[in-house]
């Protein structure tokens, strides 16, 4: 069962909400997608760590053959190449690895050579293994890393997978949630927090995913987040109230669960209602 | 000697454009002749490496100085290959800044900035 | 024009809070929001007016005509982003697709043709006096580094006399960050004094140090780490850079939000903070020398 985790804006408790599920189900895999910002690790503290390098492939040219006839400036789309006294330049970050200045080629001048972009990490936590992505500074798009990560090697049979998302509704949160079997939503209780929600609620509901909200942060105050999910007949998984010592242990990237019988109870159940609706999902779509 | 200049608008004494790559137009001004011609900068559209295209174009046309307010890291290559030398605007004409050019009154511009990625600059 | 720009690596720290009691103390007659993923100011700037929309394009989206389409699968084999599938003909995924144009020039039949595409809206509200640009990303799409600049030229252009611009930046430190710091004179880096917040910070710094952007931070909820607030003092005393101000967690911030006003609408402990931080902000912003 793969469950990804998501949220409109950052700063709600993606993490918070993966991180502590996957350490209260008993032998799991987390997996962060976040690559721009990856937290997870910082919880974790996996040991054995592998790491694996990922690149992407970019043009580059053979200046004997390469016979000056620019049709491969003119075809790129994205600006990467140009040609200034009788030289053919490549930029390689300007570069989206399409592949279609080799194919214009006329002369074959142009081959291929392999660009590291950033890597993926992987190790274990106790019980948990962590697979972790990571975008060099700089680079433009993680969606290599993201494929990497959610490649089906990392996914064994009888073990629940979390994906904990990037933050928006963007191509790459697309990306990461396509394989799941269930997205939990997580909100805040403010303006901001029903805004972004209601942004991540069009996305799942266009792909056409199962999905319940977990709100985040409760206070006594009318959440206007709650408002959102009753109005619009969604699943409420579970609150999670606002809590400084549930704050103070996740900012200082403690697993809450592994540190409090409260939250370990929290979670756990939180884990139950999911399994349910998991459950009750398949039964409605596989009768 | 040729002169490139990013310019808002087809005249002489048009603004010089903060942006290298996404301005709309460019001036060749030709010392020699005093002729000056007016191209539309079809980089201004693109979604990515704007300043790359724009630099091309300037190459192209046969410019042997640039000048400009700013120039990002990838369109400076650009134009260092080609041998182009950089001067920096002042917050004048396009005009008053050939006229500076001409009596060595501008300076070289030094300071090139990170480049943006292929994303835009302003 | 003097831009100054809020930014923080890891949402959720406190940027568009702190931006909207920016605008509201300077009275800033031209801002932005750049979080064009996720746009959250014009929730709290008080305009009532509809705002000015335009599409916005990014590269064309490749569609394949399946009456002409002789399924040689040339297109699929030659497409980097996985974009092209078959179910029962073949089909381009629209969110995949990344408008490099290969499959089209590769399809020996001409089935393939790009097909501008809206790839979100540029909102601008202006009363005359004061202009505030803003963007929606459409969902699914991936460029915004072209969008972020486009809001950053709509409000350029809607309030050229401005001698203050507040934008309120994206999260991450990827493409559309990278876009809405070009040509700004100072970036202001809202903290949070936790292990990731303090993780990201770190990486948004050294963004914004490749650009030799003037640079300061304040923490804030400050007061939820005492600890990790210490951290985050002794890293800004090491790297050299100004630390301007601590914010405390106020549960008044909330209700201001949630009301739709900026926390120095009301009196609160939290807006009293941004006040100061306010202060310090302009001096370093104006002070001689810069720029």
């Amino acid at each position: 069962m793969t469950i990804a985790v998501l949220s409109g804006k950052g700063g709600t408790g993606k993490t918070l909400v993966s991180v502590n599920l996957a350490a209260t189900a008993k032998t799991s895999i987390y997996i962060d997608c976040d690559v721009e910002e990856p937290n997870g690790h910082l919880f974790f503290l996996p040991e054995g760590v592998q790491e694996e390098e990922i690149s992407v492939k970019i043009p580059k040219v053979d200046n004997e053959l390469c016979n000056g006839c620019r049709k491969c400036v003119d075809f790129c789309k994205f600006n990467a190449l140009a040609y200034i006294k009788n030289k053919l330049i490549v930029f390689d970050e300007v570069c989206h690895s399409c592949g279609g200045c080799i194919v214009v080629c006329p002369e074959k001048a142009l081959t291929e050579k392999e660009k590291f972009i950033g890597k993926v990490q992987k190790g274990t936590s106790g019980q948990v293994t962590v697979y972790t992505g990571i975008l060099n500074t700089g680079e433009a798009s993680g969606i290599p890393i993201i494929k990497k990560l959610l490649a089906e090697e990392n996914m064994e049979e009888n073990k629940q997978v979390f994906i904990d998302c990037p933050p928006g509704s963007a191509c790459i949160v697309m990306e990461s949630i396509k394989d799941a079997d269930y997205c939990i939503l997580v909100a805040e209780p403010t303006l901001f927090g029903v805004h972004n929600l209601g942004m991540v609620y069009e996305l799942v509901k266009l792909f056409n995913k199962s999905f319940g909200v977990v709100l985040n942060k409760c206070l006594e105050e009318e959440n206007p987040a709650e408002k959102f999910c009753l109005e619009k007949n969604i699943k409420i998984l579970g609150r999670i109230p606002f809590d400084t010592k549930l704050g103070t242990l996740n900012s200082n990237a403690e697993i809450a669960v592994n540190k409090d019988e409260k939250y370990r109870d929290m979670f756990s159940s939180l884990m139950k209602t999911v399994a349910k609706e998991v459950r009750c999902n398949e039964t409605t779509t596989n009768p | 000697m040729k002169i490139a200049i990013p310019i808002d608008e087809k005249v002489l004494e048009s603004n010089v454009c903060v942006s290298f790559g996404r301005t709309p137009y460019f001036l060749i001004y030709d010392v020699e002749t005093n002729e000056s011609i007016f191209l539309d900068n079809s980089a201004a559209a693109s979604a990515g490496g704007a300043g790359i295209k724009a630099a091309q174009t300037i190459v192209d046309n046969k410019a042997n100085v640039l000048l400009t307010p700013r120039l990002g890291e990838n369109a400076a290559d650009v134009i260092k290959s080609a041998d182009i030398e950089i001067y920096k605007t002042t917050n004048a004409s396009a005009k008053d800044n050939i006229d500076a050019f001409v009596a060595g009154k501008l300076s070289l511009l030094d300071e090139i900035h990170a480049g943006f990625h292929g994303h835009g600059g302003n | 024009m003097k831009q100054l720009l809020i930014l923080s690596g890891k949402g959720g720290t406190g940027k568009t809070t702190i931006a909207s009691a920016f605008i509201k103390l300077a009275d800033a007659k031209a801002y932005a929001d750049c979080d064009v993923d996720a746009p959250n100011l014009h929730l709290i700037t008080g305009w009532n007016a509809e705002p000015a929309k335009t599409d916005y394009y990014g590269l064309p989206k490749a569609e394949i005509n399946p009456e002409l389409c002789t399924q040689c699968d040339q297109c699929r084999q030659n497409c980097r982003f996985d974009a092209i599938s078959i179910n029962e003909k073949y089909v381009v995924d629209p969110f995949a697709c990344e408008g490099c144009g290969v499959c089209a020039y590769v399809c020996p039949v001409e089935a393939i043709a790009m097909i501008p595409a809206v790839a979100g809206e540029l909102m601008l509200y202006s009363d005359g006096e004061k202009a505030f640009s803003t963007a929606q990303l459409k969902m699914g799409s991936g460029t915004s580094g072209m969008l972020v600049t486009e809001v950053k030229k709509q409000m350029k252009s809607a309030a050229v006399d401005a001698g203050l611009a507040i934008i309120d930046g994206s999260p991450g430190i990827g493409c559309p960050v990278i876009a809405s710091l070009s040509g700004v004179d100072m970036v202001l880096i809202v903290a949070e004094p936790s292990v990731s917040g303090i993780s990201d910070m770190e990486r948004i710094i050294n963004t914004a140090a490749k650009f030799g952007t003037k640079t300061a931070i304040c923490i804030n909820k400050y007061d939820t780490n005492i600890e990790n607030t210490k951290k985050i003092e002794e890293f800004c005393k090491k790297q050299g850079l100004p630390l301007i101000g601590n914010i405390p967690f106020d549960s008044n911030a909330v209700k201001a939000i949630n009301n739709g006003q900026t926390i120095v609408d009301i009196d609160c402990a939290s807006g009293a903070a941004t006040k100061k931080v306010y202060h310090k902000t302009m001096n370093l912003l104006f002070e001689k020398g810069g720029d």
